[in-house]
């Protein structure tokens, strides 16, 4: 029975006398490994050389601010909600007057954690949020000798402030 | 009056030369692990070690002394006493072949003839086949001493693989000396030396020089025959239970094999410290000078089979057992027979 065309029969035939000595196969084998001494080494020498990711990668999370330096994390919930690992956790807080140069909404996340070793990485954070307030960047969680370590709070997150440190600000944004 | 008079010169002489060339080994030995890897992951399009020093020259020391540095284990209910003679062994008859190997021209030094020889006994190639055979002592002593089972198989493997292989390694090398007619390891060296190349015995007996070498594979338990330590059948072979240094010693005598057996190839097939090209007789130079570009050839030409034989493990992979023993009695001992026939014949006939 056929079940596709590009089957290919096994080759049964008995093998010549060149290929039963075995050592002009050998031979064969040998030249192909050698070619490969003069190939392109594919090893990214991590520490000094850094691998490109694609325009597109979902890397750590940042919590982003506007212009002036606010954040815009309003705290409504929906980036948790959407989260299918369910790493996020938050708690909102109110604006008191005087803040208005922090926060941007009346409502503020107080508490704002991720959870690395939970989070997939699939962006439905990013998508989820009405307020552009959380970016997948392009680094990755680096290694940590704890669990502890892995649970990302607000000062882990947060983008640099634009005003106060634009240098910071405009590496995050993956700018410079 | 003397009955026995000792030349203290000589002894001096000997015990230089001796801890030269034991050291040397050594050296070797430890860079070719590094060579290895380095090949290793040329041949897979990687890198290799290069963290460790530049280019990562100073790699053998850090794993020298990573080695030096961990736990030494024995086993409670190995037999201990053999336990510890196995690495002896291996590493102590690697390092004995070494002895009678011509290294290079004699060199002139105060007056005297300092040659690069330990001892140019009369049994000089009889002498290696005679360590090399000990060596399989250090693998069935180290693998039954360990009292596991894997090691037990691997030990087994290994000495019968190394007692098939030596016979037909003993029959290609009669050819040999019957084109030479001596069994010194100088004079088969001496009968290859001359003007450009076309006196080495590789030209002469090109058959015996390929069952030799793939003897040789054999006897230093290098892939296509590492069955000894075949890691995905056996663990990891003979070596199993040593850890420390111990297992370095195992493994080092295993690359001062290789090493060794790379000059005694050079030595009876490669015209030994001849040097390419040159006629040593008509060339104007001094001979201390000359002396030690014949050693330097002779390195250079057992490192390039150094180099093959890493070539071959990172290429070819393991045989199975039964191949292993079909290849080395029904092919490789009728060829060696069949090549010591028809050299004899034709030294006969040319003798006529």
């Amino acid at each position: 029975m056929q079940l596709t065309s590009r089957a290919k029969p096994v080759d049964r035939k008995p093998m010549t006398w060149l290929e039963r000595i075995y050592l002009w196969n050998i031979f064969k084998g040998m030249m192909i490994t050698l070619s490969h001494l003069f190939k392109r080494k594919a090893t990214i020498k991590y520490p000094e050389e850094k691998r490109s990711f694609s325009k597109v990668f979902r890397g750590l999370h940042i919590l982003n601010r506007d212009e002036e330096g606010r954040e815009r994390c309003t705290a409504c919930g929906l980036c948790a909600v959407a989260c299918p690992a369910e790493a996020i956790t938050m708690e909102a807080a109110e604006r008191q007057p005087g803040e208005e140069n922090l926060y941007r909404e009346e409502k503020y996340a107080a508490k704002y954690e991720i959870n690395m070793l939970r989070c997939i990485f699939c962006g439905y954070c990013e998508e989820a949020c009405p307020k552009d307030a959380i970016y997948l960047s392009q680094t990755f969680a680096p290694a940590n000798y704890g669990r502890q370590g892995f649970i990302y709070k607000k000062t882990d997150l947060l983008i640099p402030d634009p005003k106060t440190d634009p240098e910071g600000y405009r590496k995050a944004k993956g700018e410079a | 009056m003397y009955l026995l008079a000792i030349d203290w010169i000589f002894i001096l002489e000997k015990f230089l030369l001796v801890g030269f060339i034991v050291s040397l080994s050594m050296v070797v030995a430890m860079y070719a692990t590094y060579g290895e890897r380095k090949v290793a992951a040329w041949l897979q399009d990687r890198i290799g070690p290069n963290r460790a020093g530049p280019f990562g020259l100073l790699q053998p020391l850090a794993d020298g002394g990573k080695l030096f540095f961990k736990e030494e284990i024995i086993p409670l209910i190995s037999s201990k006493f053999l336990f510890i003679l196995g690495p002896i062994l291996a590493m102590v008859t690697a390092l004995l072949t070494s002895a009678v190997i011509p290294w290079g021209r004699p060199l002139h030094i105060a007056g005297r003839d300092v040659p690069l020889q330990v001892a140019d006994i009369n049994i000089g190639i009889l002498y290696i086949f005679g360590v090399v055979s000990i060596g399989v002592y250090g693998i069935m002593i180290g693998g039954w001493a360990s009292n596991n089972k894997f090691s037990l198989l691997a030990a087994i493997r290994g000495a019968s693989q190394m007692v098939s292989y030596e016979l037909p390694m003993g029959l290609s090398l009669l050819a040999v000396l019957m084109l030479v007619g001596d069994l010194k390891m100088s004079s088969i060296v001496a009968n290859q030396v001359g003007e450009g190349f076309f006196n080495w015995h590789i030209w002469y007996q090109p058959l015996g020089f390929l069952i030799f070498f793939i003897c040789a594979l054999a006897e230093c338990n290098r892939t296509p025959f590492d069955l000894p330590e075949a890691e995905n059948e056996l663990n990891f072979g003979y070596h199993q239970e040593y850890s420390s240094m111990k297992l370095g010693f195992y493994l080092f005598a295993e690359y001062i094999n290789m090493f060794i057996s790379g000059v005694v190839m050079a030595t009876l097939y490669f015209g030994g410290y001849d040097i390419p090209f040159v006629n040593e007789a008509n060339w104007d130079i001094n001979q201390n000078l000359l002396a030690l570009i014949g050693f330097a050839v002779l390195l250079a030409k057992a490192f390039l089979f150094v180099f093959v034989f890493m070539w071959i493990r990172w290429t070819i992979p393991r045989f199975r057992y039964d191949q292993l023993m079909k290849l080395g009695w029904a092919r490789l001992i009728p060829l060696a027979l069949f090549n010591m026939v028809i050299t004899a014949a034709i030294v006969l006939w040319l003798k006529k």
